[in-house]
């Protein structure tokens, strides 16, 4: 009798200890299952940077020097016209410069009224997540998708005219196809992908 | 009871093959005599480095990954400097997984591939004629002026480039639009940051015969001195040692420097010189051979690139020459007239070459070579081939040195067209003249037979937008 009694403790302090394991590797070491950031929350987040520094360079460097004390313009041949890189322009060579450094995530900055057509959505989400987000005031899109064989986590956000430089380049951009924006409307989206496989 | 024939087969075949195999081996790691190696004629561009199989093959086991790291290692600051069209980044994001399914533009060796001789085309490239097909369909629906263009023409002359169309983009165009074929100032205004020989570095008491510091055992014959006493070098206070020793210490004279001591110097000389074809053999980690075990091995460098090897026409008499720093501007007179025309003169043998000293440019040269146009208005060689080069430093200070990459702005040719052509033509002038392959090969004596088109299209476009935008049409 004792010594059932002994294995069947030894038996459960084996299978507790087993069980325990995992949350104490979680506890001790960081493990991912218990501290994972959900992966929404990972794109708000960096969102939360983008728009702000987007915003930032849009309404203190560009409208500041360009519309409102007149010292220099900004312009997409910011090269040869010595000039401000357009905000849209800093925003995707920030982007090229993440891709060359992480596939853990990607950004564009896409519209359904692009300047260049190539910023034109593509996949079925953007064109989707673009619509929601023109037509929902400030509410964000999530969705998957799977492109090229990966699977995605895809956030859009709305990317509002925040300074009036933002609606003056564009209603008089030749190749904008849309005049009529207004200050704080939907111009586009920003579109972050997390691969999920 | 001998061994069965089966297991003497296997012995024969294993004695046989296994050294073979190591020898290969070796040959490949190590290096020797690896043309056997060659899978396919290499292209102009690569073959004078073809035996340096590392230089890009850097992994025994790489794939496609490990090629194209290698193409950026060498031609990834030339595309960054061409504002690439067609940047690897634009083809990493999932958005473009279709079209990288179609066609992977992530990897150099997608669209260039070596040893392919049957199928590669001008500048490398082993792609079909049509491959902007691939991404660009609705090209016609955009571009009213486009329909009917066949996919093939994309990249004509004074059209499109893949990745440098830094005179070539719509704004650039219009801006140019209407200019007169021969600009009101016709110099090269870069020239003024270069030294001209009466601005030379000089010293308070300049170098004669007398100062020379070179042991007497390489005193040298008096016209060696006298040339170089009559120098630059001589009147900047660079006395024999300066180049004839180098930094090892105890200090050891050296015969005949190599470029490594003119570079200490003249670094961006140096640095693009063994970036074009003549020089490319002497770039830095290039290796004929590497040290290998049981001393099998010992590491030596390429030898230095000669005419005889060329695939464009030479002369004979100069099929030996080998090509360093002094090739051109010889051991001890740096005559950079000399360097600028009569010294490529000295090996190429080809129509356009020898066209050059019938052309209205060489006339302009011999005027400012004499002293009767100013500096900066003669057209040699090296001011198209070698043109000069503004460096901006980040305290945003400015200088230039003269390229010593032949191969930079050579192919497509329009990418001569902001360095060179428009220091004294019209856009339009420079891309009629680009696109006549007889015109060049006269060396531009006499006019294009050629009109391209792109800025009329451009201009046309202009006037459409702004008419449309003007009744409030969309776009």
């Amino acid at each position: 009798m004792s010594s059932n009694v002994i294995k069947l403790g030894t038996a459960a302090l084996l299978l507790g200890t087993l069980a325990a394991i995992p949350v104490a590797r979680a506890q001790w070491f960081g493990g991912k299952d218990a501290k994972a950031v959900p992966v929404q929350d990972v794109t708000d987040m960096l969102h939360a940077v983008m728009a702000a520094d987007r915003a930032v360079y849009t309404q203190r460097v560009v409208n500041r020097l360009q519309n409102e004390e007149k010292v220099i313009t900004a312009d997409e041949h910011f090269g040869d016209k010595k000039a401000l890189p357009l905000p849209a322009q800093m925003f995707r060579f920030g982007a090229e410069k993440v891709a060359e450094s992480t596939t853990k995530f990607s950004y564009s900055l896409l519209s359904l009224w692009p300047v260049n057509r190539q910023n034109a959505p593509r996949t079925a989400m953007e064109k989707e997540g673009l619509k929601f987000v023109a037509e929902n005031s400030g509410k964000n899109f999530y969705g998957e998708e799977t492109l090229g064989g990966k699977k995605y986590f895809t956030a859009v956000y709305a990317d509002v005219a925040v300074s009036p430089a933002c609606v003056s380049c564009h209603n008089g951009h030749p190749d904008s196809p849309r005049t009529d924006f207004k200050l704080k409307d939907v111009m586009g989206g920003v579109v972050i992908r997390v691969p999920t496989n | 009871m001998g061994i069965p024939r089966t297991l003497m087969l296997w012995l024969l075949w294993t004695a046989l093959t296994v050294p073979i195999g190591l020898v290969v081996l070796a040959v490949v790691v190590y290096g020797g005599n690896r043309s056997f190696l060659l899978i396919g004629k290499t292209t102009s561009g690569h073959h004078q480095i073809e035996l340096a199989c590392d230089a890009c093959h850097t992994s025994l086991f790489g794939g496609r990954e490990v090629l194209h790291d290698a193409c950026v290692n060498c031609h990834g600051a030339e595309l960054r400097a061409a504002n690439d069209t067609h940047p690897k980044s634009k083809f990493t994001d999932p958005r473009n997984a279709d079209r990288v399914a179609i066609l992977d533009a992530r990897n150099c060796v997608t669209c260039h591939q070596e040893h392919r001789p049957r199928i590669t085309r001008a500048m490398g490239v082993t792609l079909p004629d049509d491959l902007c097909f691939n991404c660009h369909q609705e090209i016609a629906s955009e571009r009213p002026s486009h329909r009917g263009l066949a996919f093939t023409s994309c990249a004509s002359a004074g059209c499109h480039n893949f990745h440098d169309n830094r005179a070539l983009y719509e704004d650039f165009l219009n801006k140019h639009a209407g200019q007169p074929a021969q600009l009101e100032s016709q110099r090269v205004a870069l020239a003024d940051f270069l030294r001209s020989r009466d601005n030379a570095i000089r010293v308070a008491r300049p170098l004669g015969p007398a100062d020379a510091d070179a042991p007497a055992s390489h005193a040298g014959d008096a016209a060696i001195l006298a040339d170089w006493a009559a120098d630059a070098h001589a009147g900047a206070g660079i006395n024999c040692t300066g180049c004839h020793t180098g930094k090892a210490e105890p200090e050891r004279w050296i015969a005949a420097p190599r470029i490594a001591s003119c570079g200490n110097c003249h670094a961006n000389e140096v640095r693009t010189f063994t970036e074009g074809k003549h020089g490319m053999r002497l770039r830095e980690g290039l290796m004929a051979t590497r040290e290998g075990p049981f001393g099998l091995f010992t590491a030596s460098t390429l030898a230095q690139m000669t005419p005889a090897e060329a695939r464009l026409p030479m002369k004979r008499d100069a099929a030996h020459n080998s090509l360093g720093c002094g090739s051109c501007h010889s051991a001890h007179r740096y005559d950079t007239t000399f360097a600028r025309a009569e010294a490529c003169a000295g090996c190429h043998d080809d129509p356009h070459t020898k066209a050059y000293f019938a052309s209205p440019h060489y006339t302009l040269f011999k005027r400012e070579a004499a002293g009767l146009a100013p500096r900066g208005t003669g057209v040699s060689c090296a001011t198209c081939h070698m043109p000069t080069t503004e460096v901006r430093a980040s305290d945003g200070s400015r200088s230039a040195y003269a390229t010593h990459n032949q191969n930079d702005n050579l192919r497509p040719n329009e990418k001569m067209v902001r360095s060179v052509c428009a220091n004294c033509h019209g856009l339009q002038f420079a891309l009629d003249a680009l696109a006549d392959p007889k015109l060049i090969a006269d060396n531009f004596n006499g006019l294009s037979s050629v009109h391209v088109e792109s800025i009329e299209w451009a201009q046309r476009r202009l006037r459409e937008r702004s008419n449309r935008r003007a009744q409030g049409a969309p776009q």
